[in-house]
């Protein structure tokens, strides 16, 4: 009995080490091209670089200055963690709110929030568009507003649902020893939050890090991020450095997988977590 | 409690409420009621009925766009939950390199669409290029182009959710089951599957919605080429907007039909979901 299950593990293990392989496969080859002569990456792309077609560094150093990478991956860097800071902080505060003051509007409030999970981006593209305009919010500090706005739904109904699961209790006690709402969110609510908050957080992250269309609305001719860079860096009509290309797509996979090796653990806890809102 | 809270509103609620207020609230409201209307502007906009919807559903693209789109939805919900329920079961059945194989399937899913889409235009040209074609030769290409890269996107997050449902199976059911002499598709067809039925559920919703929602991906492969045969709603209303001058007022009216079809899709599927629910 125990010897057939460990032949079916080998095998088992095989398999799924096969598809393992199969599954890194492309970025693997996107990265060997980012070494190759531009004009040898359409012909062969699955042949390694040789001597003739090795390039060194040089799409690097081209895509780099092509797209102005590096401030592009400082405006993504900032986006990111301002907007996901803020949205934590304030939809914490506001979903603790709504769910503990029970009144019509707050629940009114609450189902807002919850019908805008399932509105398409492309429902408000065009006016968010031009209310950003109007009100000065297209530029990088205005945009984390938009993020803070667009990005509430989702936010607020993972907090809500982890509030309604804490007993009252506790937060009746802190109040009765004195202290203030304020006090008590912050020292006794927003700890017991933690959980819930890592999983908003990554969410978060995933979607405004990897974001296109929404920050080239609205601040995108001026301010681009590493998805905008890209994008412009194929411009028009086929002329596309295909050596810059494979070299700026290897930087924007790095950085996500460098941050994606240190908090695994926290991802895909996140992740099934956060598939509740189905 | 709720007293002494209740002042604290403009702290607490005010911020989230104006952030809200201007970036969906405000655009909602404004997108539907310019969608009955002519404008290039906002400003300039003149009420103009159901004009907006007739044209949409009129264009060629509208219409392509919505059968490309129903098409490639099915085609990847089907296959991406089928490999990712397969390879839950094979995950939660072997022991060694158990994480590390999740770490890896799992991966695809953060990396952006915009990069998603240019990597596999490479690999999917490159075997193309065999045959002296590329993608945009056949807007078939571009159809399975997509459905690929949804799967490579998307199977690592959805065998997440399996192998998290799999693991909430109690194991002596199973083994009952066995006992009274169940053969291994018995079980998985009249245990496991039923019990696993909440993540399946969750599933098929974030698929469905993520497939129906597709835009990043679309754009980067083939930008809808040729000829606008591989574009996505999505894409199309995009297009509506900032690629015809005068058509903004149809980009809205299809982005009303959008939504509308986006929402119907979560009532539906929250319909099924609660009948589920009554049944266990």
């Amino acid at each position: 009995m125990q010897k057939t299950n460990r032949g079916a593990d080998t095998l088992i293990f095989l398999i799924l080490f096969l598809l393992a392989v199969a599954f890194i496969s492309p970025i693997l080859i996107v990265l060997m091209n980012s070494f190759k002569g531009k004009f040898f990456i359409s012909d062969t792309p699955f042949l390694l670089p040789n001597s003739e077609t090795f390039s060194g560094l040089s799409n690097y150093t081209s895509g780099i200055a092509k797209t102005d990478f590096i401030s592009a991956f400082g405006m993504s860097l900032f986006i990111t963690v301002f907007s996901v800071a803020v949205i934590v902080l304030f939809t914490s505060m506001t979903a603790w709110y709504i769910t503990r003051v029970k009144t019509k509007f707050n629940q009114l409030l609450y189902y807002i929030f919850v019908f805008s999970m399932i509105v398409p981006f492309q429902m408000v593209m065009f006016t968010m568009t031009k209310t950003a305009n109007v009100l000065n919010l297209d530029n990088p500090i205005g945009i984390i507003l938009i993020y803070l706005g667009f990005g509430s739904g989702l936010s607020v109904f993972l907090f809500s649902g982890f509030v309604k699961s804490i007993p009252i209790e506790i937060e009746e006690a802190v109040m009765i020893d004195g202290c203030n709402p304020v006090q008590s969110f912050f020292k006794v609510v927003l700890p017991i939050l933690k959980p819930i908050a890592i999983t908003v957080a990554i969410l978060n992250v995933m979607w405004v890090w990897n974001d296109y269309l929404l920050p080239d609305l609205v601040i995108g001719s001026e301010y681009k991020t590493i998805p905008i860079a890209i994008q412009y860096l194929k411009g028009g009509y086929g002329s596309i450095d295909m050596g810059a290309m494979m070299a700026m797509l290897v930087l924007a996979i790095v950085p996500i997988v460098i941050f994606y090796l240190l908090c695994q653990k926290y991802i895909i806890e996140g992740v099934v977590a956060g598939a509740v809102k189905g | 409690m709720q007293k002494s809270m209740k002042k604290y509103f403009a702290l607490f609620a005010l911020p989230t409420i104006i952030a809200f207020s201007v970036a969906f609230v405000l655009p909602f409201i404004l997108g539907v009621y310019l969608s009955f209307t002519e404008f290039t502007t906002v400003n300039d906009a003149k009420w103009v009925g159901l004009s907006n919807y007739v044209k949409a559903f009129s264009n060629q693209d509208f219409l392509n766009a919505l059968w490309f789109t129903v098409k490639f939805t099915v085609v990847s919900v089907l296959t991406i939950n089928v490999f990712a329920f397969i390879l839950a079961m094979l995950l939660t059945r072997g022991k060694k390199g158990t994480n590390l194989f999740r770490t890896v399937f799992f991966m695809p899913n953060l990396i952006g669409g915009i990069v998603l889409g240019y990597i596999w235009q490479l690999i999917i040209n490159g075997v193309l290029y065999k045959f002296d074609l590329t993608l945009t030769f056949d807007p078939k290409y571009g159809f399975w182009g997509l459905v690929v890269l949804m799967n490579w996107q998307l199977i690592g997050y959805m065998m997440i959710i399996y192998v998290a449902g799999i693991q909430n199976v109690p194991k002596d059911v199973i083994e009952v089951a066995k006992i009274d002499g169940a053969s291994r598709f018995q079980v998985l067809r009249n245990v496991t599957l039923p019990l696993v039925m909440p993540s399946i559920t969750i599933c098929l919703f974030l698929t469905l919605s993520n497939s129906f929602k597709l835009f990043d991906q679309n754009l980067a492969l083939t930008a809808g080429a040729p000829a606008k045969q591989t574009a996505m709603l999505a894409l199309d209303i995009y297009n509506t907007f900032y690629g015809k001058t005068g058509w903004e007022g149809v980009g809205q009216a299809k982005a009303v039909v959008f939504f509308v079809l986006v929402a119907l899709i979560a009532l539906v599927q929250l319909l099924i979901t609660r009948r589920k629910e009554v049944e266990s």
